[in-house]
């Protein structure tokens, strides 16, 4: 293909990314180095709108705060995912004939809005009329039948339980994707050579197995620190009950479309810039650690 | 470049190729078994239970929600559809979703076959730039978002979400589309050219017929997230009569909270579209899932 041809047929394309994505992208690190009135940009801020996210109230408690929910968020979600999901695609690897039936059933959750989700849970888990605590009572454990979403302290595990339960088909799609590319040869040689099945799983399955973890360890990343619809439909987009449920994007939101301060574009950019960094220097720190375990392995 | 570990779009076929040795014995047999469909329930009852529950009346629900859905009674359908304006939530969402697919899929595929087949080295950085976008966190520039939209008058516009969701799907579906054109074989494009063919008849009439499925899989894939978003109709519409589906619900569920029946119904309106969707091309859905991911 020539050139100039090429180049018409990436044009609609490019223009439609770079409009929509790459400037507003590029552009939105510039709005946290300066002074808002509204929506007019003043004089040049430095790093003052930084220095104000941990300084002033009610970010300097706020921001720990959420901060923390997203990273209990992302470390709840990993762990069941990497044992629950782990074990069971281990488990439905080699049944052929119930393997995708069942892995489409898993899928079903991670298909609906995360505001379904919430509210449909949300009603399910109601103290009033929910049929969870229905359940609970009836079958004589009425100690558990407890106001879960009302409760600081059980609102936010309900939060990461019910993530975990809408996005568990993905990890086990993508680990049994990963199981079919292990050679059935190295665990058959490791089995003559005398190993057991938990030291061929250990020695040999697991470590092949560490890219398919990787990737959805930084997809789990970037997906719990940008958590929004799901909370918000839980909390609100305070984060009830007493802030409990609240995370960075929901203080983003609120602070940038809901505060009414006049500075609210430089902080609230300045929050996005930083979340912003967490997650692009996450995923390549992640990154670059897997790609030396990869080379390791392969060469 | 591949911008995540493992990056490889040769999966779009990987559940084949491990058939063939499925003779050894699986792990944990009866056991696992009974707990792989005792999983399968934990993740369908409360999706049944949603669907259940919403032909049921609202007095039923509260004085025995785990009842049985009979007789069945459409009552709250009707509610959510007309009081509720689910009506209008749907014909957007529908109008936003499709548009912005549709938008996206033609650019890309368009896009992809130069990258694909250009052999200057512009092709290769650009099409650097439009992968560097399959780990960008769009949701973060949503004030500058805002900001271009209000000067460029996209606020409280559908044509808004079109434009902008249709250009947040341009990464992934460049990076699908363009392996897949890879694999065809270029003879093809040589005899049509021969023929006299101009470059864009080419690739209208051979290559678009030839990468059908691939354009399937990304169509499929990009629908779902678009119809489900929620920040960016909930920050750049303004007017109920142009809210999509999951604005619309969040207002719905603020104003009728205790009027169970209805907020079930409108919970089913909004997912029966994913649930077609899932049950007519979930092979294109389990691809787009595991698209990219090592063998």
């Amino acid at each position: 293909m020539r050139r100039r041809s090429g180049l018409l047929f990436v044009a609609p394309a490019l223009i439609l990314f770079g409009v929509f994505v790459l400037y507003p992208m590029v552009t939105a690190f510039s709005y946290a180095f300066y002074h808002w009135q509204g929506t007019t940009r003043g004089g040049f801020a430095g790093f003052e709108h930084f220095t104000t996210l941990f300084t002033r109230a009610p970010f300097k408690t706020d921001m720990p705060r959420a901060l923390l929910h997203n990273v209990l968020f992302f470390l709840g979600t990993m762990a069941f995912q990497n044992t629950i999901g782990l074990t069971v695609a281990l488990m439905l690897h080699r049944r052929a004939r119930t393997r995708r039936m069942l892995q489409t059933l898993y899928a079903m959750p991670y298909l609906v809005s995360p505001i379904v989700i919430g509210y449909l849970w949300t009603l399910l888990l109601s103290p009033t009329f929910g049929p969870v605590n229905q359940l609970l009572t009836k079958i004589g454990l009425e100690s558990w039948a407890l106001p879960w979403l009302g409760d600081p302290d059980t609102a936010l595990w309900v939060v990461i339980l019910v993530s975990v339960w809408q996005w568990i088909g993905f990890p086990v799609l993508l680990y049994g994707a990963a199981l079919g590319g292990v050679p059935e040869e190295l665990n058959e040689a490791a089995r003559v050579d005398g190993a057991s099945h938990r030291q061929a799983f250990f020695r040999i399955t697991l470590p092949l197995l560490v890219p398919a973890i990787g990737t959805v360890s930084v997809l789990t990343f970037i997906f719990a620190m940008e958590a929004f619809a799901l909370p918000y439909a839980f909390g609100g987009s305070t984060g009830n009950p007493a802030g409990a449920t609240d995370f960075i994007s929901l203080l983003f939101y609120r602070t940038a479309f809901d505060s009414g301060a006049a500075n609210a574009i430089g902080t609230s950019s300045a929050m996005a810039t930083l979340l912003f960094i967490i997650i692009f220097g996450g995923a390549l720190a992640a990154t670059a650690v897997l790609r030396r375990h990869e080379r390791r392995i392969t060469g | 470049m591949s911008a995540l570990p493992g990056l490889r779009a040769g999966a779009l076929t990987a559940g084949r190729r491990s058939r063939a040795r499925s003779s050894q014995k699986p792990v944990g047999g009866v056991t696992a078994s009974l707990l792989l469909w005792g999983y399968a329930a934990v993740a369908l009852v409360p999706l049944l239970l949603m669907v259940a529950s919403s032909f049921r009346s609202n007095a039923d629900l509260i004085s025995d929600p785990l009842g049985a859905p009979w007789p069945l009674s459409v009552a709250s359908y009707k509610e959510a559809w007309t009081v509720g304006n689910f009506a209008t939530y749907f014909a957007n969402s529908l109008l936003v979703t499709c548009g912005a697919v549709a938008l996206s899929t033609v650019v890309a595929t368009m896009a992809a076959y130069a990258l694909a087949r250009g052999r200057s080295r512009i092709f290769r950085w650009l099409e650097a730039l439009f992968l560097s976008g399959l780990m960008l966190p769009i949701h973060l520039a949503i004030l500058p978002i805002f900001y271009l939209f209000d000067g460029m008058g996209l606020i409280d516009s559908r044509l808004g979400l079109v434009l902008m969701y249709g250009a947040s799907g341009v990464p992934f579906s460049i990076f699908v589309l363009t392996t897949f054109f890879r694999q065809l074989p270029v003879e093809l494009e040589e005899a049509a050219q021969l023929d006299g063919a101009s470059t864009w008849q080419t690739f209208v009439r051979i290559m678009v017929p030839l990468v059908r499925p691939a354009v399937a899989t990304v169509a499929v894939f990009r629908f779902v997230p678009i119809w489900n978003d929620f920040l960016f109709p909930l920050v750049l519409l303004r007017r109920e009569e142009k809210y999509t589906l999951p604005v619309g619900l969040t207002t719905f569920f603020g104003e009728n909270a205790t009027n169970y029946s209805a907020v079930f119904a409108g919970l089913v309106i909004t997912t029966v579209p994913l649930i077609l969707l899932f049950l007519l091309a979930t092979k294109q859905i389990v691809a787009g899932l595991t698209a990219g991911m090592t063998k």
